[in-house]
């Protein structure tokens, strides 16, 4: 059985349909990356996911007692609430110290355990998101444009880390970014979704597509070239 | 009996609304609440002259109220209007109303400035009971849902993804504002109830690094206000409730100069440190 599937399945916000007929299965273990254009509907996707909103049709099967670990889009911390790293990671469960340091040392933030949250650069907060995200293990792991507000070399670095995280926890991961050329070499599929999923598969497979290309206005030419580019020659990835 | 003495009732209301003000306010702080935690407890007096209206119990009037009046924001909340528009419109017709409600009871109208500014000189065994009652109540919910409220206070999403129903801790959360609400009426009044969660909240988190030390701090100030209060109340005989709050906004006042004064020294500090290093390396 698959560890998550999602059929028919419609959303609607406001009397608006965000989300339309969106199929999609995860296995055990895979990188899935959900692309698309601002107000696709990515992150409302990630959100029925979670249960945070109800769909109007169709069904999401879980796997009986799959645990989720989930790095929202945006947090904004009320400043009138005081927050170090570490109470922030006993929340809602109170973990061992051993655990919580393991967890920030997989996210590359083990100097931050006592900061407050509000002295942290966005890059630090995310990766404790992140930190938090895999203290319970989880089956599947959600990010939602985790790596917004990263510069280059952060982003490189994040995704080398969620790599790293799926070979040591055997997590699937589940994520949505606008950075296309670091998300074609990072993932072992790519969903576009525009309302509905307008295509599918393997990075190389969706790169091709008329659709994807469509999509993002891009021709021929620069959507391959994006991501050979970042296959034949990953040393170059930090160049601009 | 050391109940019989009406200082040592009154100086007790005070600390019990106190402790259970301190998570509570805490919470209505961090969440933005300020205004739904003033409706709440406006609404208060309408509850008061119900119950005198149908002679039963003012807390039971008080809790229904309150409680109602809560639901009914946030079910309107949403619907179009501004929360803050909307919170103010009601909070204040709900005092009209009450105000006007209590008018048709004979023989309250001397009352009328205990339930608006309390009157906590006049506790009775019976209230204190009611009053102890009710923190106790309202400090065993939030140390029951703590984590959970706290979570869901954080961001509703990760709550979600962690099993946590967001919606649920917002009720928890409005029933035990409708609890300090009835509590606290014969303390501070109406008017000042607010003022009780919120400003011992705001002093407190000047000092604080965690949301539980911060509620200890809240505590701590919400306690040393209503007894210090009580004492100035009573050598210049100034109405009780008023005084505990003017006591509690002082304290809110020197923790902001405290905190000033400590983040210019630092900056003072770190500046000739600067100069120290930049003349050492020349
Ligand atoms: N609470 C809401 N009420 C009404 N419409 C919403 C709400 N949240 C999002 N939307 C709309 O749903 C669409 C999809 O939003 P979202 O899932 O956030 O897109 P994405 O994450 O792909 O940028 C957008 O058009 C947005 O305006
Ligand atoms: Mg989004």
């Amino acid at each position: 059985m698959s560890l998550l599937s999602i059929a028919a399945l419609d959303l609607a916000l406001g009397g608006h349909l965000v989300l339309e007929n969106v199929h999609l299965t995860l296995e055990r273990g895979e990188i899935v990356t959900i692309v698309g254009p601002n107000g696709s509907g990515k992150t409302t996707l990630l959100k029925s996911i979670i249960g945070a909103l109800a769909p109007q049709r169709g069904y999401i099967d879980k796997s009986p007692g799959m645990v989720i670990g989930y790095v929202p889009q945006r947090l904004h911390l009320d400043a009138t609430l005081p927050m170090t790293v570490s109470r922030l990671m006993r929340l809602p469960r109170r973990r061992p110290r051993h655990e919580i340091e393991t967890a920030l040392d997989r996210a590359g933030v083990t100097q931050q355990a006592s900061s407050q949250i509000s002295d942290l650069s966005g890059g630090q907060f995310q990766r404790v998101l992140l930190a938090r995200a895999l203290l319970s293990s989880p089956d599947l792991l959600i990010l939602d444009e985790a790596t917004q507000g990263l510069d280059q070399q952060g982003m490189a670095d994040f995704y080398r880390q969620i790599e790293r995280v799926r070979h040591e926890l055997g997590c699937a991961v589940l994520m949505v970014s606008h950075e296309l050329h670091v998300v074609m070499r990072a993932s072992d599929r790519v969903v576009c979704l525009n309302r509905s999923i307008c295509c599918a598969g393997t990075p190389e497979r969706v790169a091709a597509s008329p659709e994807y290309r469509a999509m993002f206005g891009l021709d021929d030419e620069d959507a391959l070239a994006l991501y050979r580019h970042h296959h034949s020659r990953p040393s170059l990835e930090m160049s601009p | 009996m050391i109940f019989d003495d009406f200082l040592v009732r009154a100086t007790l209301a005070g600390v019990g609304v106190a402790l259970a003000a301190a998570p509570l306010g805490c919470l209505v702080v961090w969440r933005r609440m300020a205004f739904f935690g003033d409706a709440t407890a406006h609404a208060a007096i309408l509850g008061v002259a119900l119950a005198l209206l149908l002679s039963t119990s003012i807390f039971a009037g008080v809790l229904v109220v309150s409680l109602l009046m809560a639901t009914i924001v946030s079910l309107l909340s949403g619907k179009g209007y501004a929360m803050d528009t909307l919170l103010g419109v009601m909070a204040h017709s709900s005092l009209a109303l009450g105000l006007v409600a209590v008018s048709f009871v004979s023989g309250v109208r001397i009352d009328l400035m205990a339930y608006l500014f309390g009157d906590i000189l006049a506790v009775g065994k019976a209230d204190l009971a009611v009053i102890w009652g009710g923190a106790a109540l309202v400090m065993a919910l939030m140390g029951w849902r703590w984590s959970r409220l706290l979570t869901a206070t954080l961001n509703a999403d990760l709550a979600h993804a962690s099993g946590i129903d967001p919606q649920r801790e917002q009720l928890i959360l409005t029933l035990s504002l409708a609890i300090v609400v009835a509590v606290a009426l014969k303390v501070v009044g109406v008017l000042l109830i607010a003022a009780l969660l919120i400003i011992p909240a705001a002093t407190a988190r000047t000092f604080s690094r965690t949301p539980e030390a911060m509620v200890v701090a809240a505590a701590l100030v919400g306690m040393t206000a209503a007894v210090g209060g009580l004492q100035t109340a009573y050598w210049f005989d100034t109405p009780t409730g008023p005084t505990i709050v003017s006591l509690a906004a002082a304290l809110f006042a020197l923790a902001g100069v405290i905190a000033n004064a400590r983040r210019l020294l630092w900056r003072v500090m770190a500046s000739r440190a600067g100069r120290r290093d930049a003349s050492g390396r020349a």
